[in-house]
This record gives structure tokens, C-alpha cells and sequence, in this order.
């Protein structure tokens, strides 16, 4: 008999996987996982440009550059980063494509990769190889990163969005828990605003919030503006049903909430004049940091929890989503796909998120063990933020159609037509499928 | 006794280079080259450019085939392009017929005898030198549904029990832009016809004085003949940067609440950019062109001459 006693056996599985959780890499089965194969030459004497959207706090750019610089020493490849607000990398990016010349590697937003999927360089192996080793992508960040059957973006991340909300006001309502349910959500508002801090979600024309908070409440119920086919359903029972629980939800809201766009909520919040929105982790980390003592108590008595589920049963939010994607017309693809998956390891993707104080959550599910989240319990709903999100233009492809829908408003126009009396349900429904269809519909 | 006498220096022939450089049409066309090129190229090259665009179904980052009037067709059935029409009209027409009013107002009180008369006009002029985007931030705190000056001062006051939602309800929003949009531009309307006031001849109102003609008399039959075709450029020009607005009311509103704010200009943008229909968004803003080819046009007959202008039968 070998010298392998059931001791020894033990101890070694001991030594693996606490190596596995030693370096932050604890997986939901606790297994140890090895990594798949990783073959790539960088060309040499490269150099590339990444042009990604402006951050939300210095903490990311600084963690970011710090890693770019790392890679240089360790590779030799020379890396230049430019940095632009996140509204203005998707014209910038269309125009690289169609000129065919500008940075090699684009960190954008959303749909951007969808438009010119035929100008990026498919990053199957890369994506394969991230996903095999941290986990496995989100369902909603393989949405977004693959057209067809390859990957033509990197997701790097979701700008994820909670229910803010003043633990006091909502216990004076009567509930000692955020409620769930759409039901229970509707009657905290309406105890809310009779106690005076009342609710407040934007019905302007503001970007994230209104986008936000509309979708989601369009697809709780299962309305979507289009099917899988891209066939224009918003015209639907279930449309109307979230636009009416909507009107509802809606007289329960401060006034001038139809002018507000995406800083109103903040301001308003951060006065204490409502007691509950949907906004990213901005207001608390504003609030948390603040030099004044109101506003600090504010962060004392604030907390987040993850948007209700409605009739259809599982979580439907819409978030911001940054995606990474790489040019053909790029002089050195092998040293970017090299730079991105640098990126995208542990040892630079897990600081970089954590510099980045929850405003960025994790596409592959093993990053969900970062310290981040659990560093401050509060910023904990934020961290599963990818999980619970569906893409834009739900539940058809990605491409020009949805985001020219998502640029005009048209979902959030529908909720403010009915939420202000301008229209009834049904006519705001149909109104609004005419307008997705002059998209959908050439 | 001799006479000396001067001979003329010799005539000396120019070359032929320095006469024909120094003739007028080359040397007036080489002064014109360069503000012609600036004008080519920043102004009727993007015009051109955006005809053809519209005329297109380019998007953001692809280019486009041409189809004729088929975003123009497509548009006709948009309830939001014909409602930044209306919107659009409807800015146009009241806040450059309030401007005109309260601006020609503005330059009869200047143009009295007053103190500090230079101090004066630099402070009248003010809104409209200061840069749209900080004045439009102003108003958009000034309207705040939640931290309203305004609102404020009345809830104090004890006028009021609930802040103003100045820019929440459809047409409480269209005539906050509206004045937020007179509070910049009287400024140039009134300057401009103060300019013009000053070139009219007192010895016509001492005439008309002597002759017993009373204040309005004195504005109807010289202030306002003798103004007109100052008053037709000013208004031009108010009417044209009026109707093609943007910062306003994408600061203040970005086009809502539900698309009531929405002018052409900023429905074009939002087409254009953020939707990433270059094609749509141009036509939208080619739709323009009509109106303000009438604007122009008004000021072209309103510039000519007339006799009824310098005092006799027309």
C-alpha cells in the first residue's frame, strides 16, 4: 500500500482550497477552479489607445491607471487612456468605426457594439477563458456582449441602481422591512406621503433615473416594447397594467417630479424633502462623505434595497452597462486582447472595483466576493446588481433600434403621459408602439 | 538771367504684376478669398451637407443610402415632430413679440437724458453677454420644484401654500422657457434700437413738436418709419436665434415634460445624437429652413427703402 494515507489525501484538499480562498477567489461551490489554457503573443513594439468613459469617482481612474501602468512594466506594451463622460464615447465611437481609425480598444455603454458589430474583432477566447476562470458571466452581460455566436464585447461592468430610502420614514410608515413586492411598494408610498416624506422618482426626461425606474416597472408586469423578434408588442394588457400601477404610484410622489432630470432626485433626497428614490450609489456616498452633519445623519438613517419583483417573478432592472470592445482596424489586437485580459484578472479587476466605491458591479460571478460589498453592509444590494438586470430594447436584439428608443424617451414619455393625466393607459400604450415602431419597423 | 526750370521726375512705367495686383477686381477678389473660404467651408458646405443628410438614412457610425423624402414622410407621421412645430412656433412668435415690445421700450427709456448712461447700458446688456448655458443653469435653480427662489420668497410671504412647478406641467413649463428666453434676448433688441434711435433727427421732433403733434403722434409718424428697417433687421435676427434655440431648453428641460419644451433644434439633437439617426435628425432640422427663408424674407421687404419713410405718400 502507497504511502498516501486518508490524512494526507485530506490535507492536501485543505492546502488547494485554501489557496483558492487565500487569494479572494471563493467560488459559490467552494471549489477550487483551474484556469483554462491562455495562449497569446502580444505583436511586438505595440502600442495602444483605450478610450473609456469618465469616471464616477477618482478612486477608479486612479486604480485603473495604476494596473495600466503595471502592464507596461510587466509587457513593455505602451498603453494610452483617455477618458470622456460615458454620453460622449458613443458618437465618438460610431465615428471610429466609420472612419476606421481612433483608439484600438473603446470602453462604452450599452448597445454602442450592437451598431457596428462587423467593425470589432470577435473576442471568443478571451471571453471563454474570463468566464471559465472567475465563474461565468451574468445572463444579462453575455446579452450584451454577444451578437450572433461571437463575443464582440468585454463587459466590464453595471452601473447598478437601488431604492433609496430613510429607514425612519419607512418605519413610521409601518415597515419594518423594505417590501418586495409591488403591492407592498405602493402601499409604503402612499404611507409615506401621508406622513409628509413622501416619495419621489423622475418622470423628465433624465436619462438613467427615468430610464431606469420606468423599464423596470414596464417589465415587472411583463410588458416589453418588443419580443424576440423585434416585433413591436408594447401595445399590451400587460403595458397597461404597470402604466396604471404606475398612475398610482405616481400621486404619491413630491410634485415636479415630471421636470425632474437625472441630479433632481439626488438634490431632493439629500434635503430630506422625499424619502425614497431609485438612483445609483451616488446619494450615499455623497451623504456618507459629507462635511455636513445633516447630511451625515442622512447617511446614518439611509439604506438601499433591490428594486421590487412584480407579476412576472423574477428581478427586471435596467442598468447602465460598460462594455469593452476592439477594433479591426487596430494596428496591435493581440497586445489589446493581451491589455484587456490583464484587465479583466483579479489581481487588477478586484481593487479596481473596490477603488470604485459600488458604482461599478462585477460581471463574472466570482468578483462578487470583493470586499466592496461587505466592507459596508449598505452597499450590499448594490453588489448583485448584474444578476438582477435585463437588457435594454428586453426583450428583442440589441442594435440601433433599441438604443434610438432608449434616446427618445419613448418608454418614459408613456409612464409621464398616464402618471401626469395627460393620457389614459391605452392611448398612451398605442401611442407609444407608434413611436417604437417608426424604429423597429423600416 | 536764366530761368531754372524744373523738369518732372521721369514717369515710371509699373510693371505689369504691380498693375494688375493693384487693379480693383483682383485685389478686391483677394480680399474676399478668405472670409469666401470661411464661409465655404463652415457654413454652406455643413448646410449642404445637412440637405443631403437628410435626404439619407445614415446613422451614427454608418454610412447611409439615399431614400429620397422618406424621413420627411416618415416624420409627417410623428406626433413629436409636429409637436416641436407647434412648440417651436409658438416660442418663436411670443417671446420675439415680447421682446420687441419690452425691447423697444427699454431703448425710448435709454435714450432719454440720464445719468451713468454707459454704466446703464453695460448692465442692460449683460444678459444677453453672459454665456446661455450659465444663465440657463440659473433659471433652471430659479424653477426648481423643490428649491425655488421664487417659490420661497411667496411660501414666506405667506402667498403661497406649495412650491410652483414651474417646469413639471406641460404649459407652465413652455411659458417659463418662454420668459426665460425674453430675459436673455431683450437686451439685444434694446441695444439695437437704442443704436438706431440715436441716428434719428431731433430737428423732426422739434418740427412735429412745433406743429403741436403730441408724444404719440411723435412715436407713430417718425420713431416708428424712420426705425423700421432697424427694427426689421433686429427682429430678424431675434426670430432667427430664437427659433433655432437650444441651450435653453436643453438645460432647462432637455424637451420635456413629455416633449411639451421640445423645438426643433433639440428634437433634432436628440434624434440625431443620442438616438444615432443622423439622417431623421437632419431632415428635422432642414424643416426649419422654410420658416426661417419667411423670416428673411420679411426682412428683405421690410429693408427696402420706402417713401412713406421719409415722410411722403408711399
Amino acid at each position: 500500500m502507497t504511502d498516501l494515507s486518508r490524512r494526507d489525501v485530506l490535507k492536501a484538499g485543505v492546502t488547494v482550497t485554501a489557496a483558492a480562498a487565500g487569494s479572494g477567489l471563493v467560488l459559490p461551490n467552494g471549489v477550487a477552479r483551474t484556469a483554462p489554457a491562455w495562449n497569446n503573443q502580444p505583436e511586438s513594439n505595440a502600442q495602444i489607445r483605450v478610450l473609456r468613459w469618465k469616471q464616477f469617482v477618482q478612486g477608479d481612474i486612479d486604480a485603473f491607471n495604476a494596473s495600466t501602468k503595471k502592464f507596461t512594466e510587466e509587457t513593455g506594451i505602451k498603453v494610452r487612456v483617455d477618458t470622456e463622460s460615458w454620453e460622449d464615447v458613443r458618437p465618438k465611437a460610431a465615428v471610429a468605426a466609420n472612419v476606421g481609425a481612433g483608439p484600438d480598444i473603446i470602453i462604452g455603454t450599452n448597445d454602442d457594439p450592437h451598431k457596428f458589430p462587423e467593425k470589432l474583432v470577435p473576442l471568443n477566447d478571451l471571453a471563454d477563458y474570463l468566464g471559465g476562470k472567475y465563474g461565468g458571466w451574468y445572463d444579462v452581460c453575455k446579452s450584451y456582449g454577444i451578437r450572433g455566436n461571437d463575443w464582440i464585447a468585454l463587459p466590464q461592468g453595471v452601473n447598478g441602481s437601488c431604492f433609496n430610502y430613510r429607514i425612519s420614514a419607512v418605519r413610521k410608515a409601518g415597515f419594518e422591512t423594505f417590501p418586495n413586492d409591488l403591492p407592498g411598494l405602493l402601499k409604503l408610498c402612499q404611507a409615506l406621503k401621508a406622513a409628509g416624506t413622501p416619495a419621489g422618482f423622475a418622470l423628465g426626461h433624465a436619462t438613467g433615473d427615468a430610464n431606469n425606474w420606468t423599464h423596470w416597472c414596464l417589465w415587472a408586469y411583463g410588458g416589453k416594447v418588443v419580443d424576440q423578434n423585434g416585433k413591436v408588442v408594447l401595445d399590451s394588457p400587460e403595458t397597461v397594467a404597470a402604466l396604471e400601477y404606475a398612475k398610482q404610484l405616481a400621486e404619491t410622489f413630491i410634485s415636479g417630479t415630471l421636470s425632474w432630470q437625472d441630479p433632481n432626485n439626488n438634490k431632493a433626497f439629500l434635503s430630506s424633502d422625499i424619502a425614497l428614490t431609485g438612483n445609483g450609489i451616488s446619494i450615499y456616498a455623497v451623504a456618507k462623505n459629507s462635511k455636513d452633519p445633516a447630511v451625515l445623519a442622512i447617511a446614518k438613517d439611509m439604506n438601499h434595497a433591490p428594486n421590487p419583483i412584480g407579476p412576472v417573478g423574477r428581478p427586471m432592472e435596467q442598468n447602465l452597462q460598460m462594455v469593452a470592445f476592439l477594433f479591426k482596424y487596430s494596428k496591435y489586437p493581440k497586445a489589446a486582447k493581451e491589455y484587456l485580459r490583464f484587465m479583466w484578472e483579479e489581481e487588477q479587476y478586484g481593487p479596481w472595483m473596490a477603488a470604485s466605491n459600488g458604482y461599478v458591479s462585477q460581471p463574472l460571478k466570482a468578483y462578487a466576493s470583493n470586499p466592496i460589498w461587505t466592507v459596508d453592509p449598505k452597499n450590499t444590494p448594490y453588489r448583485d446588481a448584474a444578476g438582477r438586470s435585463v437588457q435594454n430594447g428586453y426583450a428583442g436584439p440589441l442594435g440601433y433600434a433599441s438604443a434610438a428608443v432608449m434616446g427618445d424617451f419613448i418608454v418614459v414619455d408613456m409612464f409621464a403621459e398616464v402618471c401626469s393625466g395627460n393620457q389614459t393607459a391605452k392611448a398612451a400604450a398605442q401611442r407609444a408602439a407608434d413611436r417604437a415602431k417608426r424604429y423597429y419597423e423600416i | 538771367m536764366t530761368v531754372q526750370v524744373q523738369v518732372a521726375a521721369p514717369i515710371q512705367r509699373r510693371s505689369a504684376a504691380s498693375r494688375v495686383a493693384d487693379g480693383r477686381n483682383l485685389l478686391g477678389i483677394g480680399f474676399m478669398i478668405p472670409a469666401a473660404v470661411i464661409l465655404l467651408v463652415f457654413l454652406a458646405y455643413p448646410l449642404g451637407l445637412g440637405f443631403w443628410l437628410g435626404a439619407t438614412d445614415t446613422k451614427i457610425g454608418q454610412s447611409g443610402r439615399f431614400i429620397g423624402l422618406a424621413n420627411f414622410v416618415s416624420l409627417a407621421r410623428d406626433t413629436v415632430f409636429w409637436l416641436s412645430i407647434f412648440n417651436t412656433t409658438l416660442y418663436t412668435v411670443v417671446a420675439s413679440a415680447v421682446k420687441f415690445v419690452l425691447g423697444l421700450y427699454l431703448a425710448l427709456l435709454l435714450n432719454n437724458r440720464l445719468p451713468f448712461k454707459a454704466i446703464l447700458r453695460a448692465i442692460v446688456l449683460l444678459p444677453f453677454v453672459v454665456p446661455t448655458v450659465l444663465s440657463a443653469i440659473a433659471f433652471w435653480w430659479i424653477y426648481d420644484s423643490q428649491f425655488s427662489i421664487i417659490s420661497w420668497v411667496l411660501i414666506k410671504a405667506g402667498l403661497l401654500d406649495h412650491y410652483i412647478d414651474f417646469l413639471g406641467q406641460p404649459w407652465n413649463a413652455r411659458w417659463s422657457v418662454i420668459v426665460a428666453n425674453i430675459w436673455r434676448g431683450i437686451p439685444f433688441v434694446a441695444i439695437t434700437l437704442l443704436a438706431g434711435l440715436q441716428t434719428i433727427s431731433p430737428s423732426l421732433y422739434e418740427a412735429a413738436m412745433l406743429d403741436g403733434a403730441t408724444a404719440w403722434q411723435r412715436f407713430r409718424f417718425i420713431t416708428l418709419p424712420v426705425l423700421s428697417p432697424i427694427i426689421a433687421v433686429v427682429m430678424t435676427f431675434s426670430i432667427l436665434l430664437t427659433f433655432t434655440d437650444f441651450q435653453l431648453i436643453y438645460v432647462l428641460t432637455r424637451g420635456g415634460p413629455i416633449n411639451a419644451t421640445h423645438l426643433m433644434a433639440t428634437l433634432s439633437f436628440q434624434r440625431a445624437i443620442t438616438g444615432g439617426n443622423l439622417g431623421e435628425g437632419a431632415a428635422i432640422a432642414d424643416a426649419m429652413v422654410p420658416f426661417l427663408l419667411a423670416a428673411i424674407l420679411f426682412s428683405y421687404f421690410g429693408l427696402q427703402r420706402r417713401r412713406w419713410q421719409q415722410g411722403s405718400r408711399d
